[in-house]
Parts: C-alpha cells; structure tokens; sequence
C-alpha cells in the first residue's frame, strides 16, 4: 500500500485545500455574451479571422440551441448574462521565460502542489497552466520542440500553427455538437494543444493545471492534441478553483484525434470546489470530450477520477473509425454531501474489429447523486467488434443514490458483448471484518476504497495514481462512521 | 370454435375424466386443488408473447395441438433398453416412469437406506397421504402459470422423495421418463415432490428421454423443499424427441441455511421451457443455478429463471450457457428478486451465448428488483461467435478446424460441468454434450 | 484464558444476551448450542467487539485484561480470533494482501518485524493446503465471488495463518455439505493445542461429531441454561431444545428419524 496511515490521517482532517484566493489585477470583460463579446475575446487574443468567423457561426447556432434536461441531475437555472466570460491575470504582453511571470502567479500554482520553475519541477512532466481564461505557462516546451512535438496554449497554437487549426479544430466535436460545447466554441479563451509528430513517442506526461480564480467568471478552455502516424502521448489533466458561495461555470472541449497506429492516453483528476456540505457553491462541470480513432490500430484511453465540482456532466468518448482500433475508458466517479453526478461514455464502433472497454466505478456518499450513462453502438460495419463494460457503484451510508443507464445498440451480429453491473454498500460490516483480522478503520477505509477503484487507479501515470488515492481519502472524510 | 379454445376444453374432458376414475383414492384436498388448477386454467388459457413472462417464446404449437391423455404403453422397453437410454449406475436408486406410468419392472429401489423413501406418487398419497397434504402442489404457483394449474389439475405419475432429518445419501437418485413413440399425440403431466428434511443432504437427477422420436407434450412441475442446513442438489438432463415440446417448472423452496443446486442440461426438444424458481426463505440459504443448453436445427429453448430473496444474508448464483447452431433460438430470462427484508443479499448472474451461425439467435433479459437497500447483486451477458483467431491459432498448432472448434466450444461448458458434484453425472453429462458437438466442425465459415 | 461474567448485551434497545456466565480455559474446546434466535451469534460478535451490540452489563476477561475496552483489532491483535457466520466480501482487495496487512498489524502490536514476503508466500501455501483450498483464490478478493463452502473454509485459513489463541467460529459449519464439513473440521482440529482453545458457535450437533468438544454449553433467551460433557450435544440433537428451554422458548429442531454417523 502506498497509502500510510499517517497520510490517510492528515487529508482526512483537512477541507477542501484548494479553495484560497489569489489576489492579482485581472483584465476582465464585463458580465453578458453577445457577438460583441466574441469579438472583444478574439481581438484580445490576437486571433486570425477564420477563428472569429467560426467563432459566430457556433454563437448563432447556440441562440438556436435548448440546454439538455435529459441529465439526472437537478440545477437552478443558469443565467448565460451574468457570467464573465473573460478574465486573465494582468502580465507583461510576450513573455520570455517564466522569470517574467507574475511571482503571485507562481506562487498560485507552488501551493497547488504544481512547480512551474523548471529546477523544480516533477521529472518528466511538462506543465501548461491555465488561470481563469488564459494559459500563464507552459514548461519543458524547448526540450519537447527538439521532437518535433508541439506542446502550447491554444491561443498560441491559433496564432503559431494555423494549418493544423484549421485542419482539426471541430473534426472531433464539431460547433454544433452540443449546447455546452457550442458555447464553448463560441467563447473559449484557452486551453492546452498537443501535436506529437509521426512516429514520435513523447518522452515525458504532458500536463495542463486548470484553475478558476476570479469569481463570477465561465471558465470555457478547449484543448486539442493530435497523434500523428505512429505517435504516442500521455496527457494528464488537474483542475482546482476557489471556495465561493456562488456556482461557477466550467463547459470545456477536449477533442482527440488519433491518425494511424497512434496512441493517446488522456488522464484527468478533477478536483473543482464541490460546494460546501450543504451543496452551496461549487463549480457546474459540464464538459465534451471526445476521441477519434481516426487512423488504424489507432488508441485512444480515457481515464478520469472525478471528485469535485458541484455537477459534473461528462462522457468522454472515443469514435473507433479506423479498423483495429481501440477506445477505453476508465472511470471512478465519486459524489460526497450535495454533489451529483451524471458521466459515462460512448464508445461509436464504426471499424472491423474495434474493440472497446469500459471500467466505471461510482461511489456516492452523504446525499450524493451519482449516475453512470454509457452508450455503446456497433455500427453495421464494424464486423467483429467487441465491447466488454464494467460498471460498479459503491454506497456509502443511506441517504446516496446510485444509477446505471446503460444504452446498448447493436448492428452487426458478429459483435462481441460483455455487460457486468454491481452495486455493493461499504458499511460496518467490511469494516468490521478488517479490525477483527487486526486491521485499524483508517487502513480498513482505505484498503476497501482503493480495492474497488484498483482497475482504474492502475491506467493512471504513476505519479498521479498516489495523488488520486489521497484525494479520494480526503473526498471521503467523515462519510464512514 | 377456435383450435385453441378446442384444445382447451379437450383439457376440460381430460380431467373430468380423470376426476371420475381416481374418486375412490383421492383425498379430499387434493380434488379441491385440482378443481381450482383446472379452474384456473380454463379462465386463462395457455399464455401468449403478449405476456412479459413469453415475450420471446410462443407456445401456439403446444397449444394448437390436441394432445391425448397418455396411455399406458403396450409394450415398456427392456431394461437394456432403458440402461443404453439413461445411464443409472451407481446410483442409490432409480425410479423409471414409462409414457407416465410407473414402471416396477424398470425401477430399482432395494438399495435404499432407512430414512429415505423413493415412492410413484400415487402410491404416496395412498401410504403417506398426511406428508403429502403438507407439501404436494403447497410450492408451485397455479395462479401465475397456466402449464403449472394445467399439471396441477391432471398429474397422474411422478417421484415422491422424501430423506428424514440428519440422513446423508451419497450417491444421487434417479427419476427417469421415457417416452415411447407413441403414435398419436399425447400429453403428460409429471409431478414431483423432493423433501430434504433438515441436516439432510441428496441429489435426485430428473432425466427425460424418448424411444424414438414422435409428437408428445411433457409438462413437469418438480417441488423441492430443502430443509435447514439441508444440501440438495438437482439434476435435470433434458434429452426429448426431436419433434416433442417440454415445459418443466422447478420450484424450489429453502429453508434456513439451506444449500440447493440445480443444473439443467437442456439437449433434446423441439420446444423447450425450463422454469426454475428458488425461494430463498431462511437465512443464510444459498442457491446455485447452473445451466447448459445445447440447440441446433429449428430448436427453440427457453430458459426462465425467477430468483426470489425472502430472508437476509441468502447467496444466489446464476450461470447459464448456450450452444446455438443451425436456426436455433434460445432465451434467457433471469429475474432476481429481492423482498424488503432481504438485507445483505448477495445475487450473482451469468448468462453467455455462443453462436455457431449467423442465423442462430440468443434474447437474454437480465431483471433486477430490488426492494431492499443493502444488497449485492450483480449480473452479466455475453453473446459471441467463436473467436477465429484462436482456431487460428489452434490449426497452427496442427489441429484440424472441427478439432479446434470443438476444442473451443468444450472449454466453453467445461466451466459448466465442473460445477457439477456428482462426479458420475458429471462425466455422463460430458459424454452427452460431446456427442452434440461434431456438427460445429462442419459449420463454414460465418463471419463477415 | 476467558472469563465471561454476568454479560448482559442489547441491540437497537433490545436485550440479547441476559446474564452470560463462561469460563474457557487454554486447550479446551466449548461448544455453544441454541436454538435461532437465542443469542449464539450476538456473544460471539460482542467478544469479536461489533459497535452494533452494547454491553449493559457484565464483564469479559482475556487474559486477565478487560476485553471489552479494547477496540476490535486490539482484540484481534491480541489472539482473538471470530470466523464469521457471513464472511464479508472486500471487493479489489486481494486475499493474500489482506492477509499480509492483517498478520503484519498483529505482528506490530507484538513487537515483531513485518513477515518478508517470501516466507509469507510459504506460509499461505502451507496453510491453503491445510484446508484444501485452491490456491488461485488466494490472488483473487477477499470472499469475492467465492462459493459459502468456499467463503468458510476461507475464515479457517486465515485462521490457521493468523494463528490466534482463542479462536471463536460462528456458525462456520452452516449449509456445507458432508465432504467440505470433513475439511473445515479436520482445519480447526490441527490447530488444536494445549496452549489454544476454541469456542465453536453452532446451532447443529453434527459438527461436534468432528470437532469434539470439551464442554456444551446451551443458550437459551441469552442465559447459559444448561452445561454438559459432550453427551450433551447428542441429547440435544435426539431431544431438541425442549426439554432443556423455558416454556416460552422457541424451538426449531425436529426431532431426528435416522441418523448416518
């Protein structure tokens, strides 16, 4: 175990630890979303006009748009006027090197455990960070452009790299896709892109931090990382934001595509402000995430531990288009107090012999709500395609819920289907049966909550699946008695 | 009127025949329980796919078809006859039914020891009539399903097992049914009744087979009572004429701490329904539902399972698997249900498919409900075809492609078989189920 | 070794156990029989130390030491060892890791170095054989998936690994057939020695053909009613609880027509 008690013992007495504020000038756009806006962000960013264009055309195309009720999770009405869609700390225009970056700022991110300054950081991650609607820095990006790899913020990518912009922004979740991610092609600021050239295996995980900090502010980031023929990249995310009694916009867009024999792996540990006990606050989650196999023998692997956030509202999916190809997901999702959460995934078999794998771990505590909805479709073509889910929801304590929505669609008989679905309570008696072989509550805990969440914590980088441990300590702090 | 209506009332005729010969013997209650089944069933009639619990399986063949009551068979087969059909060695005892008809001539029941009686129902409720009233027709729902009232109404032969308190019988006993092709189409309806009294432990093996192939319609409802810490193990080896049809209903009530098998081997038929029903009613009862079903040609086998968890701490395990070939269709239905008190419930349930063709095809339909809040209950379905990669492999390796198939579909109901305890039935089981499979290897090439 | 004295125990308001009065010393076997509902389970689950039963009244002592201060894995790591009537399951976590976290607590309360890894292996094999217990279960979750025989041959084993000196089984011969019943039996009497003793729970006569025992002692509505050699056992199984229980008290067994041992 590399959980000792002693740690189990320290996070257990701890808050949320993230929920400071950072006090720094921001250049902000005033409240409310019109076309005006759109242009006032683009112009900010220093966009060129195809991005504006395509920019309207999903902004027009939203005001068509209804918000989704079919969600089984239960939220006031969000008023898109009063949201701020547009702040950034105020720094000096083009950095040169992080010593330029505002010392608040790196500060900011030291007590979020992530060292930007290069002596300092974590072997073999590279970090680009992303405060309110802007990314602040990204590290280690020399060592990777002697690669060939390409690892900056999107708006640099938009000025930089236009072509492979232009080439895949949208192929993945195109600008009508959703209401959420239709507004975020309308509004989003920044976020991480990733181009690992042909043949390419990207020698270390590539990381973005995301943080909310000024309030009353959407944070909307899209990210976009292409595996080129043969290239491979492991990519992790985090995400923090201040304790604040008022909800908090979060709708992102991750977009994957995978050419030929490539392999990409996108790891998430989303640890937004929940709200407090009684479900005050906390950040509204509501992203799209998608992968494209494009390319044969292509892979793409999800993995997420989701513990924050007030509702998350995700699923992560992958498009199995070229032949061979394979998509996973591997999830454990956890709702303590007042959070809800409704996430899954969709696996489109549309190549031969595509095969996907889907591990959802759920664990709802306090009066958490937590929802697992999957859709898995074989698409008449894809002759031998082969699915196997898993989907298992642990309750802890009586006042919790657990769902399970799986949607099953099967067009070609030669498909191969596993489905396994549990639900189990943690309770006394598992407890109990611990201390009775000698065993104290906290390693008793410990051992049971990591024992159902293994098959997960194990496709996370070494590094995080630690972090991912503790974090799922802390989430459960004082939920078994 | 209509063929159904018809055949209905010919069921009518049948019984109020059958009510006026057995007058002298019966007792009292079991008319009153006859009347009402027989009631009951009128009013209903056979069920259409209209009701949820027949949704994928149609029962207009059974009926449409006016069957006769059973007649008692001019000429019953030798005892060599009956030994190459069924394979009875080693057992403690082996009661033979011919066409419905207890047969002494072909039934062995010397070698029992005190304590465990083996009995034609008829004679049972003439020497032991108190012990049946307690539990003969006391399990078997008459109201939720017409071929239960049917057999309610008209059973004339069946196996009375009755193993007192404490008495372990090792080796397992026989309940055999032959049908001998009779020229016309006949009915049968057999009951049987299996008491496990408590800190017993038995395995009764029902086994159904036919002389030679004809048109007959069995209609079986089997009772089990497994009393406290009782271990029961029940085997049902479903070996019918091609053209016949075969509903069976085992229901199955457990005592505290009570540990029940059942395995069904379901082989012959045309069409086939295999209900099973265990009522886990004791604490700590646990029940293993075991099955293997091997079609082909127009074969069409349903298998439904009702679990039902009345007590807490109660384990129940579930795991069937089919061999479709040719056109065959089989249905899997497994309903778990767990009562409000039913804490600490733990329900597993497997049900996977191998299709050897395209054309072959499988509804399986997992149902969970669940009015208790501290339970586990799991369940899983797969369908495949077999995976051409590993014949590959396996015809890499110098094995012929039927060699490999069958290698393939054997260690597919391997896992089946080892879940047998009887180890003499396991191996017979095996040798019935090999005897099946030669016709995957001719089977070309389906995918694509 | 234990010393049990006037324990009276209630559950949700309502009391179990009525004045317990018990004395077991080391290298006795004592077998407590009852009919359900009489209170069996609930003494072995308060000498274990469940937080769902509290102790109104009365005292325990192991060893000299006042049992019931002591948390549940004190206890453990103490020597007392329960095998559970339902064997939880721990999904993900594996037995043999269970095992090694559960030993290495106990070997710490003692003062001892964590067991190597090598030598546990050794160990869980030895004693997986001891009970015929299939070693691939070992990698496998704890009572995840496992059959009832499989789950109480399980608590045996770990028995048998944790080596405890008071060994307390709960119903651990319920809804076995006859073979697996030879195997727990023959695993419990193995570890039968001069320095150890074992309180063997039961509501079934046919165990103690195995595993025979010192003393029986019958409990009836939460009182120790009756103790005996173990003749006893074989008159409760002709006689039932009848006889021996209060007017008032239910009574379950049958009287039994045959008997095969």
């Amino acid at each position: 175990m590399t959980t000792p008690t002693s740690t189990i013992d320290n996070w257990a007495k701890q808050e949320y630890k993230y929920g400071f504020v950072t006090d720094i000038d921001a250049d902000s756009l005033p409240p409310g979303l019109n076309e005006d806006v759109i242009r006032a962000i683009s112009v900010k960013k220093g966009e060129p006009a195809f991005m504006l264009d395509w920019r309207l055309k999903a902004y027009r195309h939203w005001l068509t748009m209804k918000e989704p009720t079919w969600p089984n999770v239960q939220y006031p009405p969000i008023d898109y006027q009063a949201i701020v869609y547009y702040s950034a700390p105020k720094q000096k225009a083009g950095l040169k090197s992080l010593d330029e970056v505002d010392p608040k700022l790196l500060e900011t991110y030291e007590k979020l455990g992530i060292p930007l300054r290069e002596r300092e950081l974590l072997a073999g991650v590279a970090v680009d960070a992303v405060f309110d609607s802007v990314s602040v820095a990204t590290t280690f990006k020399g060592k990777l452009a002697e690669l060939g790899i390409i690892f900056c913020s999107f708006s640099e990518a938009v000025r930089e790299h236009s072509d492979l912009i232009k080439k895949y922004l949208g192929s993945v979740v195109p600008y009508s896709d959703n209401f959420f991610a239709t507004l975020n092609s309308a509004v989003f600021s920044d976020g991480s892109f990733v181009y690992v050239p042909k043949g390419v295996r990207c020698p270390m995980e590539l990381s973005t931090y995301f943080r909310i900090n000024a309030s009353a502010t959407g944070q909307f980031e899209r990210t976009l990382i292409i595996a080129d023929e043969g290239a491979c990249v492991s990519y992790l995310e985090g995400c923090t934001a201040p304790m604040r009694d008022e909800n908090q916009l979060h709708a992102a867009v991750v977009e994957l595509v995978a050419l030929d024999d490539a392999t990409i792996k996108y790891s998430t540990i989303q640890n937004w402000y929940p709200g407090d006990k009684d479900g005050k606050g906390g950040i509204y989650n509501f992203v799209t995430k998608r992968g494209k196999c494009q390319g044969r023998n292509s892979h793409v692997s999800w993995t997420q531990v989701e513990t924050g956030s007030a509702i998350t509202w995700k699923y992560p999916s992958c498009i199995l288009q070229g032949d061979n190809s394979v998509g996973e997901f591997y999830s454990v999702a956890l709702t303590n107090h007042r959070q809800q959460a409704d996430t899954g995934t969709k696996m489109i078999h549309i190549g031969k012999n595509t095969r996907s794998n889907i591990v959802s771990k759920g664990i709802s505590a306090g009066f958490g709500q937590n929802t697992y909805r999957g859709q898995v479709k074989i698409l008449k073509g894809a002759a031998n395609a082969r699915n196997y889910t898993q989907c298992d929801s642990m309750l802890i304590g009586d006042k919790c819920g657990a769902h399970t929505f799986p949607y099953i669609e099967v067009k070609n008989s030669t498909a191969q289907m596993e489905h396994e679905a549990s639900t189990s309570k943690i309770g006394e008696d598992q407890i109990f049966y611990c201390n009775q072989r000698g065993i104290s509550k906290e390693d008793a805990v410990s051992m049971i909550v990591n024992g159902f969440c293994k098959e997960v914590f194990r496709e996370l980088p070494m590094e995080f699946a630690v972090e991912a441990q503790k974090l799922l300590a802390v989430s459960l702090e004082g939920s078994v008695g | 009127m209509d063929t159904l209506t018809q055949v209905q009332s010919s069921y009518q005729a049948q019984f109020e025949q059958a009510l006026s010969r057995r007058k002298r013997n019966e007792p009292g209650w079991l008319s009153n329980i006859r009347s009402r089944a027989m009631d009951r069933f009128s009013d209903v009639g056979f069920p259409t796919t209209e009701d949820e619990d027949w949704r994928f399986t149609n029962v207009d063949r059974i009926g449409q078809t006016p069957f006769l009551a059973s007649q008692k068979p001019l000429r019953i087969p030798s005892p060599q006859q009956c030994a190459e059909l069924v394979c009875t060695e080693n057992a403690a005892a082996c009661i033979v039914f011919v066409d419905g008809y207890f047969s002494a001539e072909l039934s062995d029941l010397k070698g029992l020891s005190d304590g465990v009686r083996v009995t034609d129902v008829a004679q049972a409720l003439v020497k032991d009539g108190a012990f049946l009233q307690e539990h003969l027709c006391r399990y078997a729902d008459t109201d939720r399903d017409a071929f239960v009232a049917l057999n309610a109404a008209l059973f004339g032969c069946g196996a009375v097992v009755h193993v007192s308190p404490g008495v372990i019988v090792e080796k397992p006993i026989h309940v055999v049914f032959i049908s001998t092709a009779s020229a016309e189409a006949t009915a049968c309806h057999p009951r049987n009744l299996i008491v496990a009294e408590a800190n017993s432990q038995v395995a009764v093996v029902e086994s159904y087979v036919a002389v030679a192939d004809s048109v007959y319609f069995t209609n079986a409802v089997t009772e089990v009572v497994a009393g406290e810490n009782a271990v029961v193990e029940h085997y049902m080896i479903e070996r019918d004429a091609p053209s016949s049809y075969n509903v069976s209903t085992l229901r199955v009530e457990q005592h505290r701490n009570s540990n029940f098998a059942s395995h069904s081997i379901l082989l012959g038929g045309s069409l086939v329904r295999n209900n099973v029903h265990p009522v886990l009613n004791g604490e700590g009862a646990q029940s293993l539902l075991n099955g293997l079903y091997v079609l082909g040609g127009d074969q069409h086998a349903d298998n439904h399972m009702r679990v039902e968890h009345a007590k807490p701490h109660c384990d129940s395990r579930q795991y069937y698997k089919g061999i479709m070939d040719d056109e065959s269709h089989a249905v899997f239905a497994g309903r778990i249900i767990v009562h409000k008190d039913a804490q600490k419930t733990d329900a597993k349930q497997s049900n996977m498919n191998l299709l050897l063709t395209d054309r072959a095809q499988i509804d399986t339909k997992p149902q969970l409900e669940i009015y208790a809040d501290d339970v586990k209950c799991t369940h899983g379905a797969t369908i495949g075809q077999i995976d051409a990669n590993a014949v590959f492999y396996l015809r890499s390796r110098g094995l012929s492609e039927q060699d490999a198939r069958n290698l393939l579909i054997y260690a597919f109901v391997g896992e089946s078989l080892s879940r047998m305890k009887q180890e003499s039935l396991r191996l017979s089981v095996e040798a019935l189920v090999l005897a099946r499979l030669p016709r995957a290897g001719e089977l070309r090439e389906s995918r694509g | 070794m234990l010393e049990i004295r006037d324990l009276h125990a209630e559950i949700e308001g309502h009391e179990i156990l009525k004045g317990v009065n018990l004395t077991v010393r080391a290298g006795e076997v004592h077998s407590i029989m009852g009919p359900n509902g009489s209170g069996k389970s609930t003494l072995a689950q308060v000498l274990a130390g469940h937080s769902a039963f509290t102790v109104t009244k009365g005292e325990v002592l192991y060893e000299g030491e006042d049992l019931l201060a002591l948390p549940p894995e004190e206890r453990a790591q103490k020597g007392v060892f329960l095998a559970f009537q339902y064997p939880v399951e721990l999904p993900g976590v594996g037995t043999n890791y269970f095992l090694r976290t559960a030993l290495n607590s106990i070997r710490k309360a003692r003062g001892l170095e964590d067991i190597d890894a090598v030598d546990f292996l050794k160990l869980v094999r030895e004693k997986a054989k001891f009970v015929d217990l299939d070693e691939r279960l070992l990698n496998r979750a704890v009572n995840e998936g496992f059959s009832g025989g499989e789950k109480k041959r399980n608590e045996i084993f770990q028995m048998a690994v944790l080596e405890p000196k008071l060994a307390i089984l709960d119903e651990t011969d319920s809804g076995l057939d006859i073979d697996a019943l030879r195997i727990v039996s023959d695993g419990v009497n193995k570890l039968r020695s001069p320095e150890r003793a074992v309180v063997v729970v039961t509501h079934y006569q046919r165990l103690l053909n195995y595993i025979v025992p010192d003393f029986v002692h019958v409990l009836v509505d939460g009182r120790i009613v009756k103790s005996g050699g173990k003749e006893l056992a074989l008159e409760l199984e002709s006689k039932g609880y009848g006889w021996i229980a209060p007017a008032n008290a239910r009574t379950n067994n049958r009287p039994a027509v045959a008997s095969a041992h």
